[in-house]
């Protein structure tokens, strides 16, 4: 049995890993990151925990350091922040491109210039085309078994995920979290299935240049070109949006907890109008939300938990109907909207009936965000208001 | 992932003639001439210095003609001249 | 002197024919014995984008009889650092780690990893193979490129710097063997690997590899553009054991006996150099001319004859 802890979700992830059994860490220190790196080189050096745990020079080296470790038959983590995910961006083409099941922690935080260590969740949106699975988490407790479900994922898939939690909201507040122990964790999630083919030195090329269309083989059998391995890629990220689900089903058999997949909803029964955000933000949002019932306003919450791959159709499922839809988050894609608001209405756009639509940017770079402005603002779009916004900013 | 599908990760295995018949884009062909190279006191230097690994170490040398890139190393560091090249293919 | 001859090395070739690098290369012929020292045993080669790419094939074929890990530029000594750690963590015993970069991947992007992987003592060789220049993009300047020497980046004034003594660099690390060699000494190369391959931690291994299409000379010419190398002093080599420093092969020669060629010598042969100034000239024969007299007196010094 599990046991209630009062930790971090940087410890709720350190935590994690060590359940995962994770045989090679490598990390690079960055705020707000650090006690992730640092209680795990501690569980290593106490023996707590056997893996071996590389002190990299750089994040760049970081994730090129797992990538290879796992290529080479490991169960791997890692874990960054902001300006040390950017540094990583390189590799993490390179580390979905290889397929390799690594499951990184990414503790949310703006990114410079100017310098902010607060959080806001521009750096991984900006990571969200690298071809990785990407969760955003609302608290410790699903930190820790976001990360169990995505070594599960990752491996049953071969792409690597990123468990994405806010700074300083999540990663240094502490809060309640059972921590489930490792007998049950175990019943979960099988030992490192390693599928490396690094066995007696069987000569092999990993990752080769390769041709833009198939090629024959050694044996005249036609293989993949560059193209076919790209559709490859989506097609597995697609289709994992079902994995997600199943993962989610069989982790609430083993530990009585589900987190709803892909999206989680609140009081949207019977809701005329919706608020989407993702991470400790949605959760906010339900305080919003409760405000405006108190006001007898019909107003639900849908959290994006996966924001790659974009769970589409039940976006569109969830917000066709309703009169109205409010986006809040802290990220912006320069020249246009918020990400998230941007693919929702994409998704939105095969519906027969669409909702009113206006967005938000909030809280970047650790802007407190509180919730009567939130349910100001879905009151603003309730009463008509459309279109792109920015929260609380004084010009 | 079905281990009998399409392979998602990009592997290759190894065999010989990656980049076709190398032996193709000489523009000048190495020919032995067994009488200058004598078994006896043979030294092995073409074998030693060929980067493409395509002459025999066994006597009479022979070229691999079939991925011989022509580049001439052989006959230059022959020390009797017992290796020419010629022109063409 | 070399301990093996010709007659001794494994005639096992471990890259089959028919592969995509120049004809004459200087790299392909290092990396021929360099496989054939590190052989016994399993051999895991980790690459950065470079020649060394394109040499190990287009998928799905690879004319190398190894297992190599393809890695980003900049990433080669991490991606060895985890290639070690992860045979560590998966109880897989019993093979070699070895890096091979290209001078651009080890003077300028990689250094950074180059540097974290030996501060670690990560048991692994890296190899530089130094063509002095981006050869593989098309012959762009590095930092290993020597000064005088026109690239595709220095195309009119020529390289204005000396190159970088990377060696010294790698030396501040406190290796337990550093070694330099040549495809035109190639049974130095082969012991010098062979050595290395039972050295345990950090190992590296620069080798200069004549180009003939980057520095512009005949493909015929490569192994006498390395030995010119070595016989002007352009390239020593030498081996530092446990920091003990020893000339070997013909630098050894060259040290006992007998009188170095000129840089002018060296620098005639290649078309690269076709704008070098005499003063550059001069620069380069006395940048050459001290290196040599401190390696000269290093080695006298520790093989206890000075």
């Amino acid at each position: 049995m599990g046991q209630v802890e009062i930790i971090t979700a940087n410890t709720a992830a350190a935590f994690a890993a060590k359940l995962c059994r994770v045989q090679v860490i490598s990390a690079y220190p960055i705020t707000p990151q650090t006690p992730v790196t640092e209680e795990l080189a501690e569980m290593v050096e106490s023996g707590a925990l056997q893996a071996e745990y590389i002190t990299v020079e750089s994040e760049h080296s970081a994730l090129a350091s797992v990538v290879a470790a796992s290529q080479v038959g490991a169960r791997v983590f890692t874990a960054t922040s902001a300006n040390g995910l950017l540094y990583m961006h390189e590799m993490l083409h390179w580390a979905a491109g290889s397929r390799v099941p690594i499951v990184m922690a990414c503790v949310n935080r703006g990114v410079g210039a100017p310098w902010t260590i607060l959080n806001d969740q521009q750096d991984t949106i900006s990571q969200r085309d690298t071809g990785w699975l990407q969760i955003y988490c609302r608290n410790s407790q699903e930190v820790l078994d976001t990360i169990i479900q995505g070594f599960r994922l990752a491996e049953q898939i071969q792409i690597p995920v990123m468990v994405c939690y806010d700074g300083f909201v999540l990663s240094h507040a502490s809060t309640p979290v059972d921590v489930p122990s490792q007998d049950e964790v175990d019943r979960f999630l099988p030992r490192f299935l390693d599928r490396s083919g690094i066995n007696g030195g069987t000569p092999m090329n990993v990752n080769p240049l390769i041709l833009s269309d198939p090629r024959l083989g050694p044996d005249d059998k036609l293989m993949p070109g560059y193209m076919e391995f790209r559709f490859m890629l989506q097609r597995d990220i697609l289709n994992s949006l079902q994995i997600i689900e199943s993962v989610d089903r069989e982790f609430s058999d083993v530990f009585g907890r589900s987190w709803g997949g892909s999206l989680w909803k609140y009081k949207m029964e019977d809701a005329d109008h919706a608020i989407v955000s993702m991470g400790s933000l949605a959760s906010e949002c339900t305080i919003a939300a409760d405000m405006l019932r108190d006001r007898g306003v019909k107003v639900g919450v849908v959290g994006v938990r996966v924001y790659r791959p974009f769970p589409a159709s039940q976006i569109s499922e969830y917000l066709s109907h309703l009169k109205t839809v409010t986006f809040f988050e802290k990220d912006v894609s320069y020249g246009f909207h918020g990400a998230v608001a941007m693919d929702a209405k994409a998704a939105l756009y095969e519906s027969a009936s669409r909702p009113s639509v206006s967005s938000y940017v909030v809280g970047l770079g650790g802007r407190d965000v509180r919730p009567e402005q939130l349910a100001e603002a879905t009151i603003n779009c309730i009463g008509g208001s459309t279109g792109h916004h920015w929260l609380d900013v004084r010009n | 992932m079905s281990e009998n599908s399409a392979p998602i990760k990009t592997i290759s295995k190894p065999a010989k003639g990656e980049a076709g018949k190398t032996g193709d884009w000489r523009s000048q062909t190495p020919r032995i001439d067994h009488q200058k190279c004598s078994q006896k006191d043979s030294c092995l230097l073409c074998w030693l210095y060929c980067p493409d690994g395509v002459i025999s170490s066994n006597f009479p040398l022979q070229i691999d003609l079939t991925y011989c890139k022509g580049c001439g190393i052989c006959a230059e560091e022959c020390p009797r001249k017992a290796i020419e090249m010629i022109d063409g293919r | 002197m070399a301990t093996t001859s010709v007659r001794q090395l494994p005639k096992t070739e471990l890259i089959m024919p028919g592969t995509r690098s120049c004809a004459g290369c200087g790299l392909m012929l290092t990396y021929r014995h360099a496989l054939k020292a590190l052989d016994e045993g399993k051999t895991i080669v980790a690459v950065p984008a470079s020649c060394m790419t394109v040499l190990h094939g287009v998928y799905p074929i690879t004319p190398v009889n190894v297992i190599c890990i393809n890695n980003p530029f900049a990433a080669t000594g991490a991606a060895a650092t985890g290639i070690v750690a992860g045979l560590k963590a998966t109880g897989k015993t019993g093979y070699t780690v070895v890096a091979f970069a290209g001078d651009g991947g080890t003077y300028d992007i990689g250094i950074q990893a180059l540097s974290g992987a030996f501060e670690r003592r990560v048991n692994f060789i890296y190899v530089c193979y130094d063509n002095e220049g981006y050869m593989n993009t098309g012959t762009q300047r590095s930092s290993a490129s020597p000064v005088g020497a026109i690239t595709s980046t220095t195309p009119i004034l020529a390289k204005l710097q000396q190159k970088k003594e990377m060696v010294k660099i790698v030396e501040a690390h406190n290796l337990p063997y550093i070694a330099t060699g040549s495809p035109s000494y190639p049974l130095d190369l082969f012991d010098k690997f062979k050595f290395a391959k039972n050295v345990e931690g950090s190992r590296y291994i620069e080798v200069h590899a004549p180009c003939p299409p980057g520095w512009g000379f005949p493909n015929r010419n490569l192994i006498k553009m390395g030995k010119l190398a070595v016989e002007s002093g352009i390239h020593v080599l030498f081996e530092i054991r446990d920091g003990k420093f020893s000339l070997t092969s013909r630098s050894l020669a060259l040290a006992n006996k007998g009188r170095k060629k000129t840089v002018s010598d060296y620098i005639k042969g290649q078309s690269r150099f076709r704008k070098i100034s005499p003063e550059q000239i001069s620069e380069l024969q006395a940048f050459t001319d001290k290196r040599w007299n401190e390696l000269l007196e290093r080695h006298f010094k520790d093989s206890g004859d000075a």
